[in-house]
């Protein structure tokens, strides 16, 4: 099994499930996150006083898919997620160990 | 004596809206703080409901708007505890006939009054917003009040009372008001300079937030800020129109300029934000309806509707510029009390020297540019500087007091916790579904007795 993680910007969420769905992905976890990348934060003005914000609020999902998945669930993530514009976000995929539906105990591939 | 139903309908109601100016001040500037001290702001504003309240039934009218004791400097204690005003009317001004048409009771009168000496402690919280002890605020407004409104407003409001003849006068009032014939209309320096005055005080006495201004905190409701500015507008009339203590067309003048001058207040501040800073912002425009209204207040009677676009447009632009002092010189007057009352009072009471016209039948003489040459002018600066000396010191030495006794600012670690859950047991808002859920909360007993299990 693979652990599918992405930073992508939050307005583009809806098309990212909508793509993970076309491919038959069965679940995901959606967190509101902030950060910075290459894209900083930005400044807001309150009374002629400046505010750096450090940070850019952007969405990871995150997705468990079976080991020869993964590539397509990235590729479709990506195409999904791209505005072509700085700060669309990050890609990653890394091995699990170990993966056990909580309600049935069933294990591996069976728990996706 | 008949008493006058439209008058006292119209002040009825104006106290009512002027009321609704602290709750409007609340959210103004709770919605400015950060989000572990909102409800330390809203209550230091809400608690000034409540304390004021007592204080002017049992003698803050009196101290106020019974007649002089002494050199037009307080009131004596003839009305304790609201004694002789139930069935007495509140007179006016008598008419030719010796007759008195603008009469209303007294009590109407006590409770619109009543509002003023609310909203203007209430707006020196600002000042010392995320670090104050509640309870040494609490005592803070029963002194500032006692010592310092009370005596400032009958200076400013207690007029004089006139008997039949329209001369003789059978009460006397305030210095300001009578012997120097300064123009206050609704409170440039009674409401706004005195308050404005004593937050420099409280900003001084309690010393800079941890980390200010390196660290500076973002206004955690933006949409808050301007709800307040906007109740504090609609109260607004009930403050200015109001204090014509009828409805006639003094009142409809005020309300005019109170409207036009608030609205010229915010063109003028995003002016300069647009100029300065690139953008119009929500907080700016909010800034300068208040910055408008504020500045307004003095003069609303005694300026027309171009005189009021004047006075806006100048408070708009000079408090948005007014607000950067504190960084300069080092004070953390967090919520701009001094930026925006202190000045905009400022701005009023002076301008009103300059644009004061007779031709509005609140006042008998007229400003600089309208042919009054420098008298009125040269009255307007002496009740302005004479306000500000008065509160300024009197605030910096009950602060003082209080900070060496009981202590007027939580510890550090109290500050950086919060001042609403080390102050109040409460937090603002829910944030995160983790502290939501039921199980997280467990029954404490408030009492000796077990709770059930």
């Amino acid at each position: 099994m693979r652990l599918v993680t992405a930073i992508v910007k939050p307005f583009k969420l809806d098309d990212v499930k909508h793509a993970l769905e076309t491919l038959g992905v069965h679940g995901l976890t959606v967190s509101e996150v902030q950060g910075f990348g290459r894209q900083k934060g930005h400044t807001e003005v309150y009374r002629g006083a400046e505010y750096t914000v450090d940070f850019v609020p952007k969405v990871r999902v995150e997705v468990l898919v079976d080991d020869h998945d993964a590539e397509r669930v990235v590729d479709a993530l990506i195409t999904a997620a791209r505005t072509g514009k700085i700060g669309d976000g990050k890609v990653w995929v890394t091995p699990v160990e170990t993966l056990v539906r909580v309600r049935t105990g069933e294990r591996g591939a069976d728990a996706l | 004596m008949g008493i006058n139903s439209g008058d006292t309908a119209w002040v009825l109601a104006s106290s009512a809206l002027v009321l609704l100016m602290t709750p409007g001040l609340a959210f103004f500037y709770g919605g400015m703080v950060r989000v572990k001290s909102v409800l330390n702001m809203l209550m230091m504003n809400f608690i000034c409901l409540a304390i004021v309240g007592v204080l002017w039934v049992l003698y803050g009218y009196s101290l106020t708007f019974a007649p002089d004791a002494k050199g037009g400097l307080i009131g004596d204690l003839s009305n304790i505890g609201l004694k002789s005003t139930i069935d007495q009317v509140s007179t006016g001004y008598p008419d030719s006939a010796g007759n008195y048409p603008h009469a209303i009771p007294v009590l109407a009168f006590v409770m619109f009054q009543l509002m003023f000496a609310i909203i203007t402690p209430a707006l020196i919280s600002g000042a010392i917003a995320d670090r104050a002890k509640f309870w040494a605020w609490g005592l803070f407004v029963v002194l500032w009040a006692t010592l310092v409104y009370f005596p400032v407003a009958h200076w400013v409001f207690a007029f004089d009372a006139v008997g039949p003849d329209g001369t003789t006068i059978v009460a006397h009032g305030g210095w300001i008001a009578n012997k120097l014939g300064a123009y206050d209309f609704a409170g440039g320096t009674a409401v706004h300079i005195n308050a404005g005055s004593a937050a420099l005080a409280l900003a001084l006495v309690l010393g800079r937030r941890k980390g200010w201004p390196k660290e500076r905190s973002r206004p955690h409701n933006v949409p808050f800020v301007l709800l307040g500015a906007s109740l504090l507008w609609f109260g607004w009339f009930g403050f200015n129109a109001g204090s014509s203590l009828k409805a006639d067309a003094i009142a409809a003048n005020a309300f005019t300029t109170t409207m036009v001058a608030t609205a010229a207040g915010v063109l003028g501040w995003l002016l300069v934000e647009q100029v300065r800073d690139g953008k119009p912002t929500t907080v700016g425009a909010a800034s300068g309806a208040v910055a408008g209204l504020v500045a307004i207040t003095p003069a609303c009677a005694f300026v027309n509707g171009l005189g009021g676009i004047v006075v806006g447009i100048v408070a708009g632009v000079l408090c948005a510029l007014a607000v950067g002092l504190k960084y300069r010189f080092g004070f953390d007057d967090s919520l701009d009390v001094v930026g925006v009352h202190l000045v905009g009072g400022l701005v009023g009471t002076l301008l009103v020297g300059f644009l004061a016209t007779s031709t509005t039948g609140a006042g008998t003489r007229d400003g600089l540019l309208m042919g009054g040459g420098f008298d009125q002018l040269r009255r307007q600066a002496i009740a302005a500087g004479a306000v500000m000396a008065y509160s300024f010191v009197i605030a910096f030495v009950i602060g003082k007091l209080i900070a060496v006794t009981i202590g007027f600012r939580v510890s550090d670690e109290d500050e950086g916790a919060g001042v609403d859950t080390t102050e109040h047991a409460e937090s603002g808002y829910e944030l995160g579904a983790v502290t939501g859920v039921g199980s997280a909360y467990r029954p404490v007993p408030l009492s000796n007795e077990a709770v059930d299990a």
